[in-house]
């Protein structure tokens, strides 16, 4: 079965994992701007990874047969540094025409500081005067309760958003719903330890129900598994879910959500019978 | 699959980690020192009476039980207006 793997961090991964990604079904896939492992000392660190992300990550993917995409901002750790994040939020714009971009993302928390609510406000409303989708991060273990309503709040309060069109992400089973009920999209990342087991993510799938709710592996330079997305749909196939149904959760649905981007121009596997506009 | 299909499966495996769970007990009442008041310690504690609940909703409330608590006038405390 092919898949998208939604939010994954290639950047930090070999060659050997694109091609591991492509023989496991993996036909496209988006990654986030985030936190390099340490603080980037300058705007220009910036400019370097978006030009990593939209140039040279495309390339990567495109020897294994898989279309890369992404989404450009400044990640919630280093948005504790307002100046930097203002100064690296002005070099957004020039970057949005890049044929891969999707939209604005991975923005959000990470320590639910004040800092980081005035930068997450700023990228929303940045992606509102250009017409972007948004991908937002939500914090991670004790903080990710506290941080998720946080920026439910903050999105409340912005009327020009288009709720259909912003996925918030590594929910759990204590906040998707909340997500899910006010109209926006969900994502399950399945990382070995702090998030979602594969196992969870299926139960969470029939509890909450298909619509509107994505998995990815997010796998990075952490402890994280890129092949974790077949790792759900073994565990989907083990308790007799339809391949239908396992093929809305990791392909029609991150294809329904990436639709809704201009830049998403997608050439699917030659033996997939659907429909797909060109963008 | 039905109740009796889902307990099979599982069955080794929740065996397994419910023995993971009392062997690091063990492990910490082994060791030098006294936890019992630690604020983790109390926290783990709490977790596992929860499995007992009869309700359907226990690794939810697992999640409330190890999250921060969400104060819904924070934007007052941080002194930051709504956008529009």
């Amino acid at each position: 079965m092919y898949y998208i793997d939604p939010h994954i961090h290639m950047v930090s991964r070999t060659t050997d994992d694109y091609q591991t990604l492509s023989q496991m079904g993996c036909a496209a896939m988006s990654e986030p701007a985030f936190w390099a492992g340490f603080d980037r000392g300058s705007a220009e660190s910036f400019r370097d990874y978006f030009h990593q992300l939209t140039d040279v990550e495309p390339k990567r993917a495109a020897q294994y047969g898989i279309q890369h995409f992404t989404w450009l901002c400044i990640n919630a750790k280093e948005a504790e540094n307002v100046k930097l994040s203002r100064e690296v939020m002005k070099l957004i714009p020039e970057f949005l025409q890049c044929p891969n971009v999707l939209g604005i993302g991975e923005i959000g928390l990470n320590k639910n500081t004040k800092n980081e609510s005035i930068i997450f406000q700023e990228h929303v409303e940045l992606a509102i005067e250009y017409q972007q989708q948004i991908l937002i991060h939500t914090p991670h273990l004790a903080d990710k309760y506290q941080g998720t309503r946080m920026i439910l709040d903050m999105l409340a309060g912005h009327g020009g958003i288009e709720r259909s069109r912003v996925l918030v992400d590594h929910v759990e089973e204590h906040t998707v719903r909340e997500v899910i009920d006010a109209g926006y999209w969900a994502g399950m990342t399945l990382y070995p330890v702090t998030k979602c087991t594969p196992a969870r993510a299926v139960d969470i799938i029939e509890s909450v129900g298909p619509d509107r709710l994505c998995v990815n592996s997010a796998g990075d330079w952490g402890p994280s598994k890129p092949t974790a997305v077949p790792d759900l749909i073994l565990e989907m196939r083990r308790r007799g879910h339809t391949e239908g149904l396992i093929r809305k959760i990791v392909f029609d649905n991150p294809f329904d959500f990436f639709s809704q981007s201009k830049n998403f121009s997608f050439t699917p596997p030659s033996d997939e019978t659907r429909v797909f506009p060109t963008g | 699959m039905n109740a009796s299909q889902v307990l099979e499966r599982e069955f080794l495996e929740i065996r397994a980690r419910i023995l993971e769970i009392a062997a690091s007990l063990d492990r910490i009442d082994r060791a030098a020192g006294d936890v019992s008041l630690d604020a983790n310690r109390q926290l783990l504690s709490r977790g596992i009476d929860l499995l007992s609940a009869k309700e359907s909703d226990r690794a939810e409330q697992v999640q409330l039980l190890f999250s921060n608590e969400y104060v819904s006038d924070w934007q007052s405390d941080f002194q930051m207006k709504p956008r529009s």
